[in-house]
């Protein structure tokens, strides 16, 4: 008897953690499904070492935005337009100090860094204390900052940076290990093997705490089967890595960032604030929430996303231009839908928004790979973008 | 005189629940017929099966109008015959003008295109006919809520209306604007057009209609006569409220302190109209221990005094002292009101109380982060144990702590709401319905949570319209009317005719 209970309550588990999560399952699927069609289409050159570190630099922009785009959306489907002239405006500034002005390159990235700031403190007072719509407010920053941008350049192109800063995203972490007559970079094997072991042991702990506390856990086999997943992907890819340069500095910040916004959504009191604005806001506010504050925040933060991303993508193309960062914004929020967030907010993960970012990224890339021309590249993408979300739609009504 | 409108057996349910059973009507031609019964009586739900609100189908029982069976798939069936209905909240676009807003979806048009000479034309004359002395290009939102039922009044003869219905007309009417619609209603039952008319004013009623229909848990009691019967605000009352209390309440032993929070003076203004006050000095005192009821009829203004004094969610202008435990504090937001012990269990969980699309463990915490929080980083642990604690001290049936919101039934959600409050460890509740729509078994068990709070020593402030729960569970009642205090009445003296006169003299005494 005892027995039966648990297998039914193993199964309903297993369809329960399925259910809750089948969006991103269901994205992380389609991942794994399009880069095995295009490792195909392409004739293995998709996933060859050199491929895809290039991958990860190619895409590390939108990346960056559409962290910084998920908050925004998580608030209740606010989007920020403005977020490719902020690239933009952030990415003259730099090319004026270090270029015009010979300031040496740590100065001037903090003066940008603090500029994005104040550019979102600009929009953030806008957006959550004259409650100007988000659309609005950052449709109107759009052209802000693209007019500036265009004012500062002179219309002109602005190259070369100095190395240093070239080396943001173009440069690798030097091989601690090399020496060993090895062909590979051995830095991220040993990286990847300890991260292993940290998550493994991180896995276990909160597994048992769970159970100790009597939550609803995965039974141990699907468990296990996920663990082995997330170990072997991380070190396919760091083998990956390995094989052509090793780590790039600019993977680094990116880690950085992603793992720091999935903690701050997930595990702290304002990322809490964010998803129950979005969830209701007149809840979340008589619940004691400064949905101002958080709307602020949200705004704030995004600005200065968008200076890291300028500033990655100035140095990764080693020039600051006028048509810097251009359809930026919509590709963050592209990436923000495609990963699973509401358009009417309070559903989304950070984790979710870089699936949604790599399958856009994977599309380019493997599509420019087999030489197809950008038109066919957009209208595809445009047409992934509406079944993705056309998924989500459907399928949520049928749960209904 | 003869039959206009019959409605026969009528029985309409919300997930089991029946909130008509078997209801019958009958209203004659040319005649103002009244349709009274306490919030909750099914008034609104019957007027809205006539008007096709709720469609063919939805409900079971016939409608015979004008002598024919009918069916209505939609307003605009009803409409079609010559049935028109004014909601409280009235359907008007306040961008439009009044001559576009009369004839909305009915457009002075050919082909598509509109002739704007007909539609200002026709509009002034319908304008005279309800009395309104407005040109028809105004925008509606530049007029008075009062004008604007006028306006929805011609907007129903545009249409050729046989049958008005109005519901609750003069809620948000002064005196004049009162006076000169129910003129009108006499008006226009000259020429031919018979109306019912919902309505809590009983003295309006009496004035005006020629029947009047009393309706109780979604029954028809009695069809009193004007030219038959004898009429009294009494008599109706006692047809209203007059049901037998059975054992619903859970017994409970009053341990009543000191005076542990009090509100002085209080006043606030309607935050959209300028100069419109909500509420007018109020005073009210809550001892610890204490079941403090605060009874009176929608739009009576307890909603509005009860946010007001949750940090201000409600209202500007404020003015008046909050004392708790003898020291006057201060509430400017909703989260100085949380860390100074007060909670505010809203009326409406779904919009304002809860979050639907997330689960249990999220919605419990919610007002309470900080205490499970260090450094702003979320304790798992905690959380789930208090989720997993509400769960269980306040029989939540769930799946478990991650069961969204939005799958539970109202009890249940209730429950949530309750906990997340109750977590949050406050000295003051204020409950606003906190039964509203839910069923009888779950009200009992949040009686007894509501009770056992009330013995833990809290202060407790129970709002509601449901007169029976005032009665059965409060130790003191203020009757709150137009935002006053018309009335305290301890528990011993309270009863449901006391109460509806204290509401009843407060209206008479200004009209």
């Amino acid at each position: 008897m005892e027995t039966v209970k648990v297998e039914t309550r193993n199964l309903e588990a297993i369809s329960y953690s399925i259910k809750s999560n089948i969006r991103q399952y269901a994205m992380l699927i389609a991942l794994i499904v399009i880069m095995a069609f295009f490792q195909i289409a392409t004739g293995g050159t998709l996933l060859v070492p050199m491929n895809v570190t290039n991958l990860v630099l190619q895409n590390s922009y939108v990346l960056i935005l559409a962290i910084g785009m998920t908050l925004c959306i998580l608030t209740g489907g606010n989007i920020d337009l403005s977020v490719g002239s902020v690239c933009a405006f952030i990415a003259a500034i730099m090319g004026h100090l270090t270029i015009n002005l010979k300031m040496d390159v740590t100065s001037a990235l903090l003066i940008s860094l603090l500029l994005g700031a104040i550019i979102g403190i600009w929009q953030g007072y806008w957006i959550a204390y004259v409650r100007i719509p988000p659309f609005i407010a950052t449709l109107a920053g759009m052209l802000l900052f693209r007019g500036l941008t265009i004012t500062m350049l002179k219309g002109l192109t602005l190259s070369p940076f100095p190395e240093s800063f070239q080396q943001i995203s173009s440069g690798f972490l030097p091989d601690f290990f090399s020496g060993f007559g090895w062909d590979l970079n051995l830095t991220p094997i040993v990286v990847s093997i300890i991260f292993s072991v940290i998550l493994v042991l991180v896995q276990i702990k909160k597994r048992a705490t769970r159970i100790k506390n009597d939550l609803e856990t995965p039974p141990l086999p699907l468990f296990v089967v996920q663990l082995l997943l997330v170990i072997a992907a991380i070190n396919v890819f760091a083998y990956w890595l390995a094989a052509y340069k090793g780590i790039p500095i600019i993977l680094i910040i990116l880690g950085v960032l992603i793992f720091g916004y999935h903690f701050f959504t997930t595990k702290t009191v304002p990322g809490r604030y964010i998803y129950a604005m979005g969830g209701n806001e007149k809840a979340a506010r008589l619940s004691g929430i400064d949905t101002n504050k958080v709307l602020f925040f949200v705004y704030f933060n995004m600005a200065i996303l968008s200076a890291v991303a300028g500033l990655a993508f100035a140095s990764r193309t080693n020039s600051a231009f006028p048509g810097l960062g251009t359809n930026f914004e919509l590709d963050a929020i592209a990436a923000c839908f495609i990963g699973g967030a509401s358009a009417s907010g309070g559903i989304g993960t950070v984790v979710g928004t870089i699936i949604g970012a790599l399958v856009m990224g994977v599309l380019n890339n493997g599509m420019s790979i087999m030489g197809i021309g950008s038109d066919w590249q957009m209208t595809i993408k445009g047409f992934v973008l509406l079944m993705a979300v056309a998924f989500d739609i459907i399928s949520k009504n049928k749960a209904k | 005189m003869q039959v206009i409108l019959e409605m026969k057996n009528i029985t309409k349910s919300f997930g089991g629940v029946k909130a008509l059973d078997n209801v019958n009507f009958k209203v004659m031609a040319g005649e103002i017929h009244a349709l009274v019964g306490e919030n909750g009586a099914g008034k609104s739900t019957l007027m809205n099966v006539l008007s096709g609100i709720y469609p063919y189908g939805e409900y079971s029982g016939e409608i015979i109008f004008q002598g024919k069976s009918c069916i209505f798939r939609n307003i605009r069936d009803s409409e079609k015959m010559g049935i028109a209905i004014i909601h409280q909240e009235l359907a008007l676009v306040p961008y439009l003008s009044i001559g576009e807003n009369i004839f909305i979806g009915n457009e002075r048009a050919k082909a598509g295109i509109i002739n704007w000479d007909k539609t200002h034309r026709d509009a002034t004359e319908l304008l005279k006919k309800v009395g309104l002395k407005e040109n028809s290009n105004v925008l509606i939102k530049d007029i008075g809520i009062g004008k604007q039922q006028l306006v929805e009044i011609a907007k129903a003869l545009a249409k050729d209306v046989k049958l008005l219905i109005l519901d609750e007309p003069t809620a948000a009417l002064n005196d004049t604007d009162s006076d000169n619609l129910l003129k009108l209603l006499v008006e226009l039952k000259k020429t031919g057009i018979t109306s019912i008319l919902i309505s809590h004013k009983l003295n309006e009623v009496i004035k005006v209609a020629d029947s009047i229909t009393i309706l109780r848990d979604g029954a028809t009691i009695e069809t009193l006569k004007v030219n038959k019967d004898e009429i009294s605000e009494d008599r109706i009352i006692k047809g209203m409220v007059g049901r037998e209390l059975v054992d619903r309440f859970p017994k409970r032993k009053p341990n009543i302190g000191k005076v542990y929070f009090e509100v002085e003076n209080w006043n606030v203004d309607d935050p959209l109209i300028d100069g419109r006050r909500v509420i007018k000095d109020v005073n009210i005192k809550v001892h610890q221990g204490e079941i403090v009821g605060i009874s009176g009829l929608m739009g009576s203004g307890r909603t509005e005094f009860a946010m007001s004094v949750f940090g201000r969610a409600y209202g500007r202008n404020i003015s008046g002292r909050i004392i708790k435990d003898g020291q006057e504090i201060t509430v400017h937001n909703v989260r100085q009101a949380i860390d100074h012990g007060l909670a505010y269990i809203t009326e409406d969980r779904k919009n304002a109380g809860l979050i639907l699309i997330e689960d249990i463990k999220h919605n419990v915490s919610l007002s309470s982060l900080k205490k499970i929080s260090k450094r702003l980083v979320i304790n798992d642990d905690q959380e789930n144990q208090a989720a997993m604690t509400y769960r269980k001290k306040l029989n939540i049936k769930s799946s478990g702590i991650f069961h969204k919101i939005q799958n539970l039934s109202g009890g249940n959600q209730q429950k949530v709401v309750l906990s997340k409050w109750i977590f949050a460890e406050p000295d003051v509740l204020i409950m606003d319905e906190p039964t509203r729509g839910i069923d009888v078994g779950a009200k009992y068990e949040i009686y007894t949570i509501i009770n056992q709070l009330a013995d833990e020593g809290k202060a407790v402030i129970f709002i509601s319209s449901e007169l029976p729960e005032i009665l059965g569970m409060c130790d003191r009642i203020y009757v709150m009317s137009e935002g006053r205090i018309v009335g305290e009445l301890d528990k011993k003296e309270a009863s449901q005719e006391s109460i509806m006169r204290c509401i009843m003299q407060s209206n008479g005494g200004r009209s």
